[in-house]
């Protein structure tokens, strides 16, 4: 089953990009005013993906340390600005930024490190060649899980304070007054990994197993190396969106169990009166 | 008893008082005097700074969570975190044995929240905070969503409470509600307490 791998030259990618240009003709045609965004959209991606292209490969052949550890972080940086930008309410200061990337490089060196020592065992461990794609792989799904978690619980602690007040005043700890809106905010965190666990095979074939397909490695290898992926994203999403909510929760309340939604950014406390 | 002594936060305070056990202070002036701002500050649910005391005992040292079950507060808008009305109450037994008495429906703790309306749950709140037994019940406009036969009937179970030993602060506009509560006044304008 092993064929071989089909290089692509430029040409082709200038026949499918005729495709775009499609796209771009109809959007005229029509007066959808897309035209212009399709266009630097593509632009970007075709710049950016060249850029990764070479830098991936300067990475692969220096098989350092130091530079894929370098590489790993600024993934992590830009994947937690993300985390940032994707939020409706901030915490004010820059606890939003640290939560979000606090918690992803927790859950996303912890799951890659353990799949690269324990199951995939490249030699060196931190062979970029693996290291790089699986912590991407790792990270932007975990960033989904954590972006949307966060949104629904700071949403959930403006929109239901009075529930949650409510129970403060009752006289229940902070861990048991947002205990419904952690619930459901780890639950929206979840389910984009649940339902592409559940679709995987059937409706979706992967982009990883597709690529590897592509790539001529045989379709049942390809498909163990997928499910050995879903696992870690699972593991991984689920650390992370817990771990952001939990300090999420932590920085939303104060060691006298009030809701403190004067840490939320430009949303000031209106209290009745 | 209940002492404080500079109780302040933005846009309250300084303010001092004691009150005893069996003892009702109404906190009345215009809308925006901070009288919400001073219930919530003595439940510990705002930052605030003073010297705040129950028999003696520091609330610095108490946990909040403690403090809250014997100094506790009932909000005027009142907030429910399930979909069924049992569901927020520790021991449903004893609040169905309360809601004859302030004239609701004997089956209304198994009814969904979504049916209760506006004085309902206003009702069902305070009883919530009762089963508890605080010291001090801070209430923030308990009866504004009721009718006057409610009202009347929330107004006896308060009383009763009072006369019980416990401490009654409430936040209200009706002198006539101060008058049949038998309370002292503290008047509050732009979060200072002023003459009544």
């Amino acid at each position: 089953m092993n064929t071989v791998f089909v290089p692509l030259g430029y040409f082709d990618l200038a026949l499918a990009s005729l495709l775009l240009l499609f796209s771009g003709v109809l959007s005229i045609y029509l007066r959808l005013g897309l035209e212009k965004r399709l266009g630097i959209a593509a632009l970007r991606m075709v710049v950016q993906l060249l850029l990764i292209g070479m830098v991936l490969k300067l990475l692969f052949t220096l098989v350092s340390p130091l530079w894929t550890g370098l590489a790993a972080a600024v993934m992590i940086g830009m994947a937690g600005r993300e985390v940032m930008a994707r939020q409706k309410r901030k915490f004010s200061g820059l606890w939003t930024y640290g939560i979000g990337t606090t918690s992803l490089m927790l859950a996303g060196s912890i799951v890659t490190v353990l799949a690269l020592t324990t199951q995939i065992r490249p030699d060196p461990w931190y062979d970029p060649r693996f290291a790089i794609p699986i912590l991407g792989m790792i990270l932007g799904n975990t960033m989904n899980g954590i972006s949307i978690g966060l949104d629904r619980l700071m949403n959930a602690a403006v929109n239901e304070r009075s529930a949650i007040e409510a129970r403060l005043a009752l006289g229940h700890d902070r861990a048991a007054a947002f205990r419904p809106q952690v619930r459901d905010a780890c639950r929206s965190g979840l389910i984009h990994i649940i339902n592409a666990m559940s679709a995987a095979g059937v409706i979706s074939l992967p982009g990883m197993m597709t690529g590897q397909i592509l790539a001529g490695v045989d379709p049942t290898e390809a498909v163990k190396y997928q499910i050995l992926i879903m696992f870690l994203i699972a593991g991984s999403t689920g650390m992370g969106t817990l771990t952001a909510v939990m300090f999420a929760v932590r920085r939303l309340s104060d060691s006298r169990h009030r809701l403190r939604l004067d840490r939320i950014e430009n949303k000031s406390t209106h209290t009745k009166e | 008893m209940l002492s404080i002594k500079n109780l302040s936060r933005p846009g309250l305070g300084p303010i001092d008082f004691t009150l005893a056990g069996g003892q009702a202070m109404a906190v009345m002036g215009p809308s925006g005097a901070g009288k919400s701002l001073l219930l919530r500050a003595l439940a510990d649910l705002d930052p605030n700074d003073g010297d705040i005391r129950l028999d003696g005992e520091d609330r610095a040292e108490i946990p909040a969570p403690q403090w809250r079950k014997r100094v506790a507060y009932v909000a005027a808008e009142s907030g429910w975190w399930a979909d069924d009305v049992d569901h927020h109450f520790d021991d449903p037994e004893a609040a169905r044995k309360l809601l004859g008495p302030i004239n609701l429906d004997e089956n209304a703790l198994s009814w969904p929240v979504s049916r209760l309306s506006t004085g309902e749950k206003q009702r069902l709140s305070l009883i919530r905070t009762l089963i508890g037994k605080p010291q001090v019940l801070l209430l923030d406009e308990p009866t504004s969503a009721l009718d006057d036969d409610s009202k009347e009937q929330v107004e006896s179970l308060i009383r009763a409470q009072v006369a019980d030993g416990v401490s009654l602060i409430i936040a209200t506009h009706d002198k006539s509600q101060v008058q049949r509560l038998d309370a002292r006044v503290l008047m509050l304008k732009d979060g200072q307490e002023v003459a009544p």
